[in-house]
């Protein structure tokens, strides 16, 4: 008899399913006149129906499970993927953001029937306000690089405003990718700056680099290996010195809250990820929200609409007096705000150090364990995350940071960030956060414990993993040399 | 792996001359680097290049690096094979994977070069 | 503390490992003058049940498309969303997830994205789309910048028949002068052809249009496409997704980018965001798109995968040279995208298309033959027109939202000149004993 097999997961398209005549959902039935679309749309109408699925609800129901399936997200185990904030997302904010009152709402309904939703964004700009100690905010922004260029573009028009414009921005070396690529969209020339050896800002050579055609400075801070800047008063003095301003971004916040805050560190600006550090999901990939908190002197050139309340109490939307003007459309990424809002009320002032605290000693536990295993090129106290680096293990057994990876997903656990910052080498960029118990962390490093220990005595266990899930590697190379990004129904099939 | 009749640059591109014309690639430890190169990014004929220029790009699935003139000259002939197989570049950088050649304004750039075991000395150096 | 589920005595575990006697002590690398020194001064926690009970106060403030019969559109709509679609995106191994970085337990997202995909050229009659961008507006303005990439020109011209708030949007993201603005004046609610041809040139790398425009009309893309491309330059197109079942494609035109606002296709309103940016384009341009693409290819052992594929273009790798700093985009929309498409079909999505153009035709005419309303453009519309109110368009909404709908949104606020216009959508959720109803209501203004 031979083995009983399963259907696989994945791969078998939505399109693949059901049948011509398979129906979901019916469309209305016409209650007014019907009209000749040629006629009425004159010939403008479409000849060749779109290729869609033909499907019944339950083909989507068991397709879609399938596919979720094949998927791991928070919910289904340890994902300490460093510099993503991946905590737990709670359920609550799923509910709020749902209610009629906020998720049947048009953006252009007169404010006095948007009472509720303008009085979320107020006290979320008010509370985003105190959490980031800049006293003016968007929540325009919808991503954290959205964030980025909505900040640099109002630094940008606070200089033009000044008669002083200015040519470079400076970011370090560690920096995420996405602050050189927002630097070029706003039209400024990038300056790499390096790091000393502690991982912080090279002071001395930041000097050097500072002159009065820097525009800003973008950091981030905890930086992207994980470690406060010491000298970041120093550094925000310096840049303020020839007349620059400081650009936080903010990916790295859950480390500080409540302990430190970036404008009393001399940031001007910040953009915050509401999708890291206050718990909103990151749905596979977004929607995200990145709302910018800025200093009195920039917040004239934020993007409107802003939410104001009148003496009286009432609502409404204004646009600053020397506006950027808007970054997208409407007034933000609202149901991610409201989940944001939900979370910031649940846990309060207290709740929020609460977490900077345990994410903190969370990511500085798991580096003990961890420290003997691959080294740690910046060897002090971390906030939220921390950097191993897998150059000896590459040296010694032939296996790679990429492996190590791969094997941790036969383990069921989800692989930290890799290959960043580039200034590490085989870097494993690891950010527990504070919703893992003590013994998820530990189980995690007695995975990474066991998994060192395969590359000693098999490195090519390791280079062939993962063994166990829904698919194996796959030849990302064939993907692009014969690109296939796009389903087209098979000539003379049923289509 | 670094064959003596070529000349190197320190951006890992090698140099053959035939006659007044320098061949170019990219080195054995370039392409090793790089891993599978899944595309190649190249000029046309007839642009003319200044020692130092960047000729175009070469790229791996996670990777992308720009690829570097060490001599002057015009470009007269472009491997454009590499659009269908940039693994050539992997197979056999020093033959098929050729990228482009350039008639030499300033042949005596080439002098200027690394011969093999000057590169393989400036390799071990880097590591 | 609710989220976290490290106990006390763990916490002392934790620090004695580590070698610190508080947790204070781990912020010792924060400069003295960096500490906040004081407990932030926000409100104190709220149990869930007073979070809840919170939360329904505020959303109970609001008059919204349940409450009221809403008539407005301009890029956000109250069309009906299937129950699958929630169900779907409601599963936490979808919205949970992270950007699908390692494919291997990934395989969820990523399909779903190619099948979005593979959707979005179907609706459009592009060659390529990618997995989505935050919405219509930075999908229209992230075009712009492609168009001058590949063209190598940096000037765009743009439709003022085009929403206000795609216009706006596009000039902020260029304001640092990285590409020069054109304005092409509209005529009867669409782009001035005429005046398009006097001001493209071999300068202009694309003109920027939509069909059906910010007032509801169908523009002429085929001209526009022609003017565009006899100067060398491309055309972007805006459309709106859920007209596609009845509305030719816009590559059927010589559209070279296409981008919309794909909130119609199973996202709900959420007072605007987060919506769906649609961005789709030619094969041959597929190196200059911004944003992230899924592709389909097999892993070792011969299955069918998927992956992220052509990351070279985006900011982690190409960093100052990535065709956009976008990292984070609109997925799980794109998902509910998807589900929405297959839930309804093809037959569905021109179903639906098809009411809407139905009833939007019905309402207008029943409008102008309250004589309280006058057609302004002779255009052909398709489910969203415009008209002039004879009186005062601020007392008339007054009025009829006390009578329960929302009616239409008054262009006057965005322009001067649109002053008394009024833009009415109508979708397949309004009934006509709604519409009879509002026409009622109006005649008896």
């Amino acid at each position: 008899m031979s083995a009983p097999t399963r259907e696989p997961l994945t791969g078998t398209l939505i399109f693949e399913r059901g049948a011509p005549e398979s129906r979901c959902v019916e469309s209305p039935a016409l209650d007014v006149p019907d009209v000749s679309l040629s006629e009425v749309l004159s010939g403008r109408q479409r000849t060749e129906p779109p290729v869609l699925p033909h499907v019944t609800e339950v083909e989507i129901a068991r397709h879609y499970e399938r596919l979720a399936s094949a998927n791991f997200g928070v919910d289904s185990g340890f994902y300490p993927l460093g510099s993503c904030t991946m905590k737990y997302n709670p359920k609550i904010d799923e509910w709020a953001c749902r209610l009629p009152g906020f998720a049947g709402l048009h953006p252009y309904q007169p404010p006095e029937t948007v009472q509720g939703a303008l009085e979320v964004m107020w006290e979320l700009q008010e509370l985003l306000a105190e959490i980031a100690g800049l006293p003016a905010v968007t929540l325009q922004p919808a991503a954290g690089a959205h964030g980025e260029l909505t900040g640099l573009l109002a630094i940008r028009a606070y200089h033009t405003a000044n008669g002083d414009p200015r040519a470079r921005v400076l970011v370090p070396d560690s920096a995420h990718g996405t602050n050189p690529a927002t630097v070029a969209m706003c039209g400024y020339e990038i300056v790499q700056v390096p790091s000393d050896e502690r991982g912080g800002v090279d002071v001395a050579v930041l000097n050097t680099l500072l002159d009065t055609d820097v525009a800003a400075i973008m950091l981030t801070n905890p930086n992207t290996l994980g470690l406060f800047d010491e000298n970041i008063l120093e550094i925000t003095a310096a840049v303020h010195a020839v007349g620059a301003l400081a650009y936080c971004d903010g990916a790295n916040l859950n480390a500080i809250l409540g302990k430190s805050r970036p404008g009393d560190m001399g940031f001007d600006a910040l953009h915050i990820n509401l999708h890291k550090t206050f718990a909103t999901p990151h749905g596979g990939g977004g929607p995200g929200s990145g709302p910018v908190a800025v200093s009195g002197a920039l917040a004239p050139y934020l993007p409107g609409p802003l939410v104001a309340r009148a003496a009286d109490g009432a609502f409404s939307l204004v646009t600053p007096e020397r506006s950027i003007g808007r970054v997208r459309s409407f007034v933000g990424n609202f149901g991610v705000l409201v989940r944001a809002y939900a979370y910031i009320r649940a846990l309060g002032g207290s709740g929020l150090t609460e977490v900077a605290e345990q994410a903190v000693l969370s990511a500085n536990y798991l580096k003990e364990l961890l420290r003997d295993v691959w080294p740690l090129p910046y060897d002090r106290v971390c906030k939220h995350e921390f950097v191993l680096s897998g150059g000896r293990m590459r040296k010694q057994t032939g296996v790679r940071t990429l492996d190590v990876a791969k094997r941790l997903l036969d383990y069921g656990i989800h692989p930290p960030t890799i290959y960043f910052p580039l200034i590490v080498d085989e870097a494993l960029m690891i950010e527990p956060t504070e919703t893992e118990s003590k013994e998820t962390l530990d189980r995690f490093a007695g995975v990474l414990r066991t998994i060192a220990a395969e590359a000693a005595e098999d490195p090519g266990l390791l280079q062939g993993a993962p063994y166990s899930t829904p698919v194996r590697r796959l030849d990302e190379a064939a993907a692009v040399k014969r690109p296939d990004l796009a389903w087209v129904p098979p000539k003379g099939g049923p289509g | 792996m670094y064959p003596k009749d070529l000349k190197y640059d320190r951006e890992h591109e090698w140099v053959r001359l035939e006659g007044g014309i320098a061949v170019m690639g990219i080195s054995h430890f370039a392409q090793d680097q790089l891993g599978e190169v899944v595309y190649v990014d190249l000029p046309t004929a007839g642009v003319v290049l200044s020692a130092g220029d960047s000729f175009g790009e070469i790229e791996s699935v996670k990777s992308v690096s720009e690829l570097f003139s060490p001599v002057s000259g015009e470009i007269v002939e472009v491997n454009d094979a590499l659009s269908d197989t940039p693994e050539t570049v992997n197979e056999d950088p020093y033959g098929d994977g050729w990228m482009i050649k350039v008639s030499l304004s300033d042949p005596s750039q080439v002098d200027a070069l690394m011969d093999a075991d000057g590169y393989e000395a400036f390799l071990a150096e880097a590591e | 503390m609710r989220f976290i589920p490290v106990t006390c005595e763990e916490q002392a575990e934790m620090l004695r490992v580590v070698g610190a006697d508080t947790v204070d002590d781990l912020f010792v690398d924060v400069p003295a003058a960096a500490r906040l020194g004081r407990p932030l001064a926000l409100p104190d926690p709220l149990g869930e049940v007073e979070l809840a009970a919170h939360l329904e106060d505020l959303a109970s403030a609001d008059s919204h498309a349940g409450s009221v019969v809403s008539l407005l559109g301009g890029g956000c709509y109250d069309h009906y969303v299937p129950a699958i679609v929630d169900a779907v995106i409601s599963k936490p191994a979808f919205f949970t997830a992270y950007t699908p970085y390692q494919p291997e337990v990934s395989q969820g997202t990523l399909q779903a994205v190619y099948e979005y995909q593979s959707m979005i050229c179907a609706l459009t009659g592009m060659d390529v789309a990618n997995a989505s961008m935050y919405d219509g507006a930075t999908a229209f303005a992230e075009a712009a910048l492609m168009a001058a990439r590949v063209m190598r020109r940096h000037r765009v011209v743009v439709s003022a028949a085009v929403h206000p708030e795609w216009r706006e949007t596009l000039a902020t993201y260029v304001g640092a002068g990285v590409l020069d603005i054109v304005m092409c004046p509209m005529r009867d609610g669409v782009t001035d052809a005429a005046a398009l041809r006097g001001l493209v040139d071999d300068r202009t790398a694309a003109v920027l249009a939509a069909s059906p425009t910010f007032y509801g009309a169908l523009d002429d893309l085929e001209t526009l496409a022609g003017i565009a491309h006899d100067a060398g330059a491309l055309l972007v197109a805006g459309t709106n997704p859920i007209l596609l079942g009845v509305l030719e494609p816009p590559a059927a035109y010589g559209a070279d980018i296409v981008v919309g606002e794909g909130q119609p296709l199973g996202n709900p309103q959420s007072f605007g965001g987060p919506g769906l940016g649609i961005f789709a384009c030619r094969q041959e341009h597929l190196r200059q798109m911004p944003g992230r693409v899924a592709g389909r290819t097999t892993d070792v052992d011969g299955r069918t995968g998927f992956v992220l594929t052509f990351s070279t273009r985006e900011q982690h790798i190409r960093r100052e040279k990535a065709t956009s700093n976008i990292c984070s985009n609109h997925a799980l929309n794109a998902l509910a995208a998807g589900v929405y498409l297959s839930a309804v079909g093809r037959e569905g999505l021109a179903g639906i298309g098809r009411a809407c153009v139905a009833k939007a035709h019905y309402l207008e005419s029943r409008l102008v033959e309250t004589g309280r309303f006058e057609r302004v453009f002779s255009a052909p519309f398709a489910h969203e027109f415009t008209l002039r109110y004879t009186g005062d368009v601020a007392a008339m909404q007054a009025r009829l939202l006390e009578r329960g709908f929302f009616a239409g949104l008054d262009l006057g606020r965005f322009r001067a000149e649109d002053a008394g216009c009024v833009l009415f959508a109508v979708t397949e959720k309004r009934t006509r004993a709604q519409l009879d109803r509002f026409v009622a209501e109006v005649d008896a203004l």
